[in-house]
């Protein structure tokens, strides 16, 4: 196996900056605007567009999590223990603009099942994903309206991420696995 | 995902197993608290509720687990039934699964139905409450709404007041409870008590006051009228009097502790009304608790084949 | 006889005082004051104060009878809790323990209460036994906390057994709770059939049904295996049987919880009395042979038994003038009692008399619960004074009873009880 590092902290605290600056200029009426994190990343995430938001515009955006154990389309053939943490979105989402927001788009499959349980609460009046990285490969027609880096893999090599709030360092790195 | 394929009882079921189904039962609290209640997970599988025994609540409970975990439900109970035209228990089994179902969950007059259900049919089997014997989801919720109250259950002091004998509700406590490190005391007319049941690790004190003095949490069981006439409880106000959680007596120890009773209550005899009504009782986070811990349960033992490493 | 109220101030003077609680004898005097005890042995007497002479006499604790019959309520016309009383004081005792076969019998914590509250106009100190099943129907558990809780001090359904193995199984589970004694009259009524006396030779000869001895062991067998799973207190009254005394003493060497009774005429007939066809001596259980009435004496003298208790059982007239097998069971018993023990046990058989008042005294308190050191400072007095061995003979004027049915008119006597003290009255028996 053998790692390549293909961002660093200060990369990724510019790509933040840059998503929260395209997610204010593409929604005129920010104060309908809520971040939904989706488990485990995603929700740090999601708090750092939130405060860089608010840095910018003065704005406090509210903020949920998802975990989307429960709604995930291979429970017939995985069983899944969900998250410690589990979903929390305490306010309605009727008439909202959500922006999902998590790490690394790849299937899409997670997007869909976040889709399928943001209905649980609510209508919401748009739904908008934005990803730190895009690693293709999609097996549904998602895509993703903010990304932070496109970095086109192939088979056998994964893309992972890691966050102060959840691990030691910010980094994206890929994995190879050699022969 | 669990080590048992079916949920017959608590005795010998692994420590960490239950406490995987109440964390799984607390996230489903949450889904409970959404505004659509309702997760897929469960979408496609057939369930049988399989009730010989009458039972409102907790098939009530049951339908509602399953309903929200959007699996199919079958209701099949025993006075309409095919049993009166003298089919045979096993034959009436193994129709049902012919008909392609995946889960069973029964509830039966005779100790041990479940288990011999398990002999004849290929489907998961939960059991709903087998006669005198075990009634395991009950324990799962009533241990559930233990841990919610005070975060964990080892070393927790459970007092179990009433008929314990004929009790499937006290037994299958019993278990779980001593299972997670918690310390049980038993209470009730001493002739309601069998004899033998210290071998399994409980402490006996039919002081009533004792035992509120001592315990967390005391969980309250009915005393079913029906054993009033057959001379084994003199009355009503003798049990009343001896055991019962009435508001004086509580007021009168003025301690913390926390009521439960697994329903249906007779207010007055085991419980008084304000008691049940009152701060200190749990009684209905416990309804809502077995809803939740069913769905994690119906969950853990219907979904998926295999424990593989999450990917998005 | 007279009961008087005690002077302020009483000195029972150069007696011989045996206390059977400690198993000490001292000659000496007791100096009782407002009814309590203020000395014992060697006493300061205050001026004013009134004596009675009591050389030659012992001074021991008041006597305690664990099973007695006063028909009140329902049967007044038989016995009152005071005419009883004044049995008993006639005979020496201090306290008893009534048995709640009255009618409505005493089954529910109201009767009880009725008996508790009648007993504070009582000279002496009487304790009700709360039935085991309500109207003894042998079915249904009465409200034994409920009545503990108003002052019953056991639990019985004397007079008739609890044939039903499940039911004394239950009582005696539900009466440790309360960790007092289930006392089960034990005759099978199955085996007992329609007997009225000893089943055996002389009940062959006489014609009469007999009642065999294993009516008694073998459900006296059954109840000490119960009391022995259950963990609960058995106490068996009125031990008739050889066959009874064997299976108690074995069953008590492993359990301490079981105590045993035996009545004054079981040790002083044998069945050969009722060759008279006296109905007198028509009881329940009934007397039975010579080996029998041995055999309760040895187990008298191993401790096999704990103590004496008369069942008093007071009949009218009526119930006993007619053919013995229409007979009432039953005959009085509280003024006999002493009499009859004494020349049986410490003339006859050569018995220490303290140990014999071990048996009227501590031993029966202890088997209820009842405080048992009566000479210890401050107490409420309970003292019998008796001559331990003049010699009399017993007739009707003894009686006190409303109810005259005894056997023991005529006999010859050993030892006489001659002052009873308690709450605060003093009776004589002395003409």
């Amino acid at each position: 196996m053998s790692n390549k590092i293909l961002m660093d902290s200060d990369s990724i605290g510019r790509s933040i900056t840059r998503l929260s600056y395209e997610i204010l200029e593409k929604n005129s009426n920010s104060q309908d605007i809520v971040l939904i994190g989706i488990h485990n990343r995603g929700v740090p995430l999601a708090a750092r567009i939130q405060n860089k938001i608010c840095d910018i515009s003065g704005v406090s955006l509210n903020q949920g999590s998802l975990d989307i154990t429960f709604h995930r389309d291979d429970y017939r053939e995985r069983l899944v223990i969900p998250q410690v943490k589990g979903t929390d979105i305490s306010f309605s989402l009727d008439g909202k603009t959500v922006i999902l927001v998590d790490d690394v788009l790849y299937t899409g499959r997670t997007i869909r099942a976040a889709m399928d349980e943001l209905n649980s609460f609510g209508r919401s009046a748009k739904v908008q994903l934005a990803v730190l990285v895009d690693r293709g490969h999609r097996e549904l027609p998602i895509k993703a309206d903010y990304v932070g880096k496109n970095i086109p893999t192939h088979e056998g090599e994964h893309v992972n991420v890691t966050l102060t709030e959840t691990d030691e360092l910010d980094s994206v790195y890929l994995i190879r696995s050699v022969g | 995902m669990l080590q048992q394929r079916h949920l017959l009882g608590l005795e010998g079921y692994p420590r960490e197993d239950i406490q995987t189904i109440i964390d799984t039962g607390f996230k489903f609290r949450e889904v409970l608290d959404r505004p659509i209640k309702k997760v897929p997970s469960l979408q496609g599988v057939t369930i049988v509720n399989l009730f010989f025994e009458n039972s409102t609540r907790t098939r009530i409970s049951f339908e509602l687990a399953q309903k929200r975990l959007s699996a199919d439900t079958v209701n099949f109970s025993a006075s309409s039934s095919s049993l009166k035209k003298g089919e045979s228990f096993k034959d009436t089994a193994q129709n049902i699964e012919a008909m392609k179902i995946d889960a069973v969950v029964m509830r039966h007059p005779t100790p041990g139905a479940p288990k011999h259900l398990t002999e004849f049919i290929d489907a998961v089997i939960i059991n709903a409450g087998d006669g005198t014997h075990e009634h395991p989801t009950q324990a799962i919720l009533d241990m559930m709404s233990l841990h919610e109250k005070f975060g964990k259950l080892k070393g927790l002091k459970v007092g179990i007041i009433g008929d314990i004998s004929h009790s499937r509700v006290a037994l299958s406590n019993i278990h779980g409870l001593l299972i997670m490190g918690a310390d049980v005391t038993l209470c009730g007319p001493p002739n309601l008590i069998p004899p033998f049941i210290k071998d399994l690790g409980v402490n006996i004190n039919y002081n009533v006051d004792e035992v509120i003095e001592w315990a967390d949490a005391l969980n309250i069981l009915r005393i079913q009228r029906e054993r009033m006439g057959l001379g084994l409880v003199p009355s009503v106000r003798e049990y009343r009097a001896m055991f019962g959680i009435t508001q004086e007596r509580l007021e009168s120890h003025q301690k913390e502790i926390v009521i439960m009773h697994p329903g249906p209550m007779n207010r007055g005899v085991e419980i008084d009304g304000t008691v049940a009504d009152g701060d200190q009782a749990i009684i209905l986070d416990q309804v809502l608790n077995g809803v939740a811990s069913r769905m994690a349960i119906l969950y853990l033992l219907c979904g998926g084949k295999t424990n593989e490493e999450d990917e998005s | 006889m007279k009961i008087e109220k005690m002077a302020k101030n009483l000195i029972l003077k150069n007696g011989t005082i045996m206390d059977p609680f400690h198993g000490k004898t001292i000659a000496g005097d007791i100096w009782l004051k407002d009814g309590k005890i203020a000395g014992v042995g060697k006493v300061d007497e205050p001026k004013n104060s009134l004596t009675i002479d009591c050389s030659g006499k012992v001074i021991t604790h008041g006597f305690c009878d664990i099973h007695v019959h006063f028909r009140e309520p329902g049967r007044e016309d038989k016995e009152t809790l005071i005419s009883g009383s004044h049995s008993a004081m006639a005979g020496g005792f201090t306290r008893v323990c009534v048995m709640p076969n009255t009618n409505p019998p005493l089954d529910t914590p109201e009767s009880i209460n009725f008996i508790r509250e009648k007993a504070e106009e009582s000279p002496i100190y009487i304790h009700p036994i709360g039935a085991v099943t309500k109207s003894q129907n042998g079915n249904d558990l009465t409200e034994m906390g409920l009545m503990h809780n108003e002052g019953a001090v056991a639990f019985s359904d004397d007079g008739l057994p609890i044939q039903n193995g499940a039911m004394m199984r239950i009582a005696l589970e539900y009466a440790t709770m309360m960790d007092v004694p289930v006392i089960n009259h034990a005759e099978d009524e199955c085996l007992r059939a329609e007997g009225v006396m000893h089943e055996g030779k002389i009940s062959t000869q006489l014609g009469l049904p007999g009642n065999p001895d294993l009516a008694e062991s073998a459900m006296v067998y059954r109840d000490l295996e119960l009391a022995q799973f259950t963990g609960a207190r058995l106490h068996i009254p009125h031990v008739s049987s050889m066959k009874a005394v064997h299976h108690i003493r074995e069953m008590k060497s492993k359990n301490e919880k079981v105590t045993a009774e035996v009545t004054p005429h079981h040790l002083f007939f044998n069945d050969e009395s009722l060759t008279s066809y006296n109905t007198n001596l028509k009881v329940a259980p009934p007397i039975r042979t010579e080996s029998d009435r041995k055999a309760l004496i040895e187990a008298v003298k191993d401790g096999t038994i704990d103590c004496i208790a008369t069942d008093h059982a007071p009949h009218t007239i009526e119930d006993k003038e007619t053919t013995f097998d229409l007979a009432s069971f039953g005959m009085i018993g509280l003024e006999s009692c002493f009499g009859a023990v004494n020349k049986i046990l410490v003339y006859d058989e050569g018995l220490d008399l303290g140990n014999v008042l071990k048996l009227l005294t501590s031993n029966p308190r202890a088997v209820m619960g009842f405080e048992q050191d009566l000479f210890s400072q401050g107490t409420e007095a309970e003292i019998t004074i008796l001559d331990p061995d003049v010699e009399w003979i017993f007739e009707k004027v003894h009686v006190q009873s409303r109810s005259i049915n005894s056997p023991y008119y005529g006999e010859i006597f050993k030892g006489k009880v001659e002052f009873t003290i308690s709450r605060g009255l003093i009776t004589t028996q002395l003409s």
